[in-house]
């Protein structure tokens, strides 16, 4: 037997780590380092108007040069210029606006929609189940462009068509990934025994199934981030997402693009910037995983 | 004596941790001789599965061999490369494991997989003739079949030969057989015992046996080595160990053996029963076809009917998928049955759904497994206030003062309840469990295998804290298992079932001293003595399969008929029976 555990009543257990989550939390490295880069992002663009020096769609005179090329990186122009002559810091802090409310708010709502989905069609099984799963299948076949299109023709194409669309296609990955663990834990020991003393459904599924289902929702939630964010600059780029001069990560990258050998910054430090953004949020999910998780705690 | 095969010397395995290496095995030394059996028997946690996976060179990431040698046929293998180590591995030292599921690939046949490992170390070898040999070996029936079929096909007993003839199939020198019939039913094990001895016999190969029945020590080995928290106890021939055992640990871990015979004879009961049932039957659809329509049914239970008396412990024998423990969930209320299932004047719902909270508190449940029983992000406080919670009693103070109660009363601190349920051991979660089923109450507990999973001195102190628990609260158990020596310890009445089917019911001295259908004494005679001096007597080898309860949809099994031998002795007519199968 591998296991090492004490025989009966022999007990020299550590002693109890009982302290907040957060403080818990605070004692990683590298979930402070992720921190404190949410802080800085989400912080940068509330205080983007007093930051910056030009607003982000003004076509500045001198922001070009004689050959009406984009400026580079350094003297007035802390990230350079765009294309425009667009002060590109300015353009990055107001973009953080957008991409923070595709990334945080249209991706938590489609994890949170997925969860209730999977967890309902997991634990009711019958045919609300089944609606629900072939309902999820459905939608996962459908083509999210065409859903983008076709919503941003009915209606005028805006940040949140964007964040509808997102929400509306991103939920399923979800949905499914619960689903399956949902049924794998109902058939565990523990439901049963719970079932056996008379527990309500809302019982379970709060206190003895959603606990469980933690460690999932956060990894998608967390890699849902950085593919929320581009798909943004999708479709902001098929022109059914975010409208220009709006600026958005994912859309001043799309812009720039084909200037990616004479203009190098205009695609790295937005490109920087979602992967910086997709790095924190992976950083204290990671930690946050571990911290909610007791059977973790004094393994390492 | 002729030189060792296989010879261990102040062998210490340790395992990496933030404190510095942690010794699991220290200073461990034995040799092993050409056909004999070694048995290394200790609890969990005694370091002898480490000590089998070192000789292997198999030792998880981390743990390590510190020092010490390990020497098989002069050669030393502690210090051998990984690329020399497979070619040892399998051809001269060959290695059983306890769950033969899990050890054999599910998507590949079995001849695949026996040829594979033939022709990894043989490269020229007729691999096909030499695993068919291997199987013939192995007394599995229709071997040319049983090539083609994959693992699933198979039940566990089969498995495990399959298992043993891959690990034979090259003639090792030295073969470790890790817990080999611990998953199995008594009377597989028997039959897995007797092929192993007669296989050694033949071939002369070296067993290392790990086990911690007692009963199946005294059964197979010569030598004993005796283990305890990664020391040598005690080492002795088998004769020695049993008759005149020098240390205070074999002495506990032998007193702990359930054995037959130990009962006693108490004062039948005679009281109201706590649990009818009647005419019970549970039966699950199996869809097949386009149309997804029930083709075939498992008939799980068959007309089952008896009563449990107040204060009683009523038992239910018999080996795994014989319905028992199906039975338990149909009283709880967790499965729809058919029939009528009374338990303390309420009657459970059919449909496996709706019990309602009068039912919940009278009637608790004990799992097999607490480990999995209990919530592993819940503190085990919380979880046995849980009931009471559920059940809306008391406030938060009094109920957290109950809980400590509780915990005193099954033996544990009250100042654990803030931990996890991965911070105990097994037994101290099965007192957990036990507290749980307690805080309500109940009138009967049903314990499913409750105590199978823990080791022999653990598993008799919660026997006893069962015991004390039914004498203070006149609680009722309706307890099952496969082990008929505990149940032969503990219980009043007992019920032998077979196939969804009792087929024989009654007192424990009626069962015991008396048993009348053939199956049932085929359960008490396969169990090991824990006696190297019983002497079996000679039995038929063979390898029989339990039929399957799957039966078309308008088929069923033929009803068993319960006939009255005396004082309420219930046995099965033989003719009912299929009893070619059974005896």
């Amino acid at each position: 037997m591998t296991d090492t555990t004490p025989p009966d009543h022999a007990a020299p257990l550590a002693a109890p780590t009982e302290r907040g989550a957060f403080a818990r939390m605070l004692r990683r490295p590298l979930a402070v380092l992720g921190l404190a880069l949410i802080v800085l992002i989400v912080g940068a663009a509330i205080a983007a108007p007093w930051l910056v020096s030009y607003p982000p769609d003004q076509q500045n005179f001198d922001g070009l040069t004689l050959e009406g090329a984009p400026m580079p990186p350094g003297g007035q122009w802390l990230m350079g210029t765009d294309l425009l002559g667009r002060d590109l810091f300015s353009r990055l802090l107001y973009g953080a606006r957008t991409s923070l409310i595709i990334g945080i708010v249209a991706n938590g709502i489609a994890v949170g929609l997925g969860t209730v989905v999977g967890l309902t069609a997991g634990w009711m099984r019958g045919w609300i189940g089944t609606v629900l799963m072939r309902f999820t299948d459905l939608m996962m076949a459908f083509p999210a462009l065409l859903l983008a299109i076709c919503l941003a023709a009915i209606f005028r194409p805006s940040l949140w068509i964007v964040a509808l669309v997102i929400a509306m296609v991103n939920w399923v990955q979800t949905a499914r990934v619960v689903y399956t663990e949902t049924t794998a834990l109902t058939e565990r020991d523990f439901i049963a025994a719970e079932r056996t003393l008379g527990a309500s459904g809302a019982r379970i599924l709060w206190h003895h199934l959603l606990p469980h289902l933690w460690p999932t929702i956060i990894v998608w939630a967390t890699l849902g981030i950085s593919t929320t964010v581009l798909l943004e600059a999708t479709l902001s780029y098929l022109g059914v997402g975010v409208q220009p001069p709006t600026p958005s990560w994912g859309n001043i990258i799309f812009e720039n693009q084909t200037y990616f050998q004479s203009a190098p910054w205009l695609v790295f430090i937005p490109g920087a910037a979602i992967l910086l953004l997709a790095l924190a949020f992976n950083l204290v999910g990671d930690a946050l995983r571990e911290v909610l998780d007791p059977t973790q705690r004094g393994r390492r | 004596m002729t030189d060792p095969v296989l010879s261990v010397r102040d062998l210490t395995v340790a395992v990496d941790t933030q404190a510095g290496p942690k010794p699991l095995v220290s200073d461990l030394s034995f040799a092993l001789h050409r056909g004999e059996t070694l048995c290394i028997a200790g609890e969990s946690g005694s370091g002898k599965s480490i000590t089998s996976l070192a000789v292997m060179g198999l030792l998880p990431t981390g743990v390590n061999v510190a020092s010490g040698a390990i020497t098989l046929d002069g050669q030393e293998l502690t210090k051998l490369p990984e690329r020399r180590m497979r070619d040892i591995r399998g051809a001269r030292i060959a290695m059983i494991f306890q769950e033969p599921m899990t050890s054999l690939n599910p998507v590949l046949t079995i001849g695949t997989q026996l040829a594979e490992a033939i022709r990894t170390h043989d490269p020229k070898a007729d691999a096909k003739k030499q695993a068919l040999d291997a199987l013939r070996a192995v007394r599995l029936s229709q071997p040319e079949r049983r090539m083609g079929q994959y693992p699933h096909e198979l039940s566990g007993g089969m498995r495990q030969r399959v298992m043993i003839a891959m690990a034979l199939a090259l003639k090792p020198d030295v073969l470790i057989a890790d817990e080999p019939t611990t998953a199995l039913d008594v009377t597989v094990q028997r039959e897995v015992l007797d092929l192993l001895r007669d296989l050694q016999r033949d071939t002369g190969t070296a067993i290392i046996l790990i086990t911690h029945d007692m009963g199946v020590v005294a059964e197979m080995a010569d030598r004993v080595i005796v283990m305890q928290s990664g020391r040598m106890v005690e080492t002795a021939p088998v004769a020695q160990i049993f008759d005149t055992p020098a240390q205070p640990y074999t002495r506990a871990l032998l007193a702990a053996v359930p054995r037959m015979g130990d009962g006693g004879g108490a004062a039948p009961i005679t009281a109201d029963p706590i649990a009818q049932l009647q005419d019970v039957q549970v039966s699950y659809d199996i869809h097949g076809g386009l149309l997804g329509r029930t083709t075939h049914r498992v008939h799980a239970v068959e007309h089952v009917s008896f009563d449990i008396l107040a204060g009683e412990t009523f038992s239910l024998v018999g080996e795994s998928g014989c319905g028992k423990s199906t039975i338990a969930r149909a009283i709880t209320g967790l499965v729809p049955h058919e029939g009528q299932i009374t338990v303390a004047g309420h009657s459970v719902p059919h449909d496996g759904l709706s019990a309602g909270p009068g039912l919940r508190r009278d009637v608790q449940m004990v799992f097999q497994d607490p480990a999995a029983a209990l919530n592993p992000r819940k503190k085990v406080g919380e979880l046995v206030a849980e009931p009471l919670v559920i059940h809306r009693i008391g406030t938060a103070s009094e109920r957290r003062a109950h809980v400590r109660d509780l915990f005193n009363r099954v033996g544990l601190s009250a100042d654990q309840i803030d931990r996890y349920p991965h911070e105990f051991s097994g037994g101290q979660r099965q007192r957990i469990c036990i507290a749980r089923a307690l805080a309500l109450q109940p009138k009967l507990i049903i314990a499913d295998e409750s105590v199978s999973a823990l080791d022999v001195s653990v598993q008799a102190r919660v026997l006893e804290l069962l015991a004390e628990l039914k004498a203070e609260f006149g609680i009722s158990y309706l307890f099952i298992s496969h082990d008929m020596a505990v149940v032969e310890n503990i219980s009043d009445r007992i019920a032998v079932m077979y196939l969804g089917q009792i087929v024989e019911m009654g007192t424990r001295a009626q069962i015991f001293g008396n048993p009348q259908h053939p199956y049932t004494r085929r359960l008490i005679e396969s169990v090991p003595v824990p006696d190297p001096a019983f002497i079996r007597a000679p039995s038929p080898r063979m390898a029989t399969e339990v039929p399957s309860p799957v039966w078309a949809v308008g088929s069923g099994p033929a009803r068993v008929v319960l006939t009255d031998a005396g004082g309420g002795h219930l046995v099965a007519e033989a003719a009912a029976t299929d009893d070619a199968a059974v005896s």
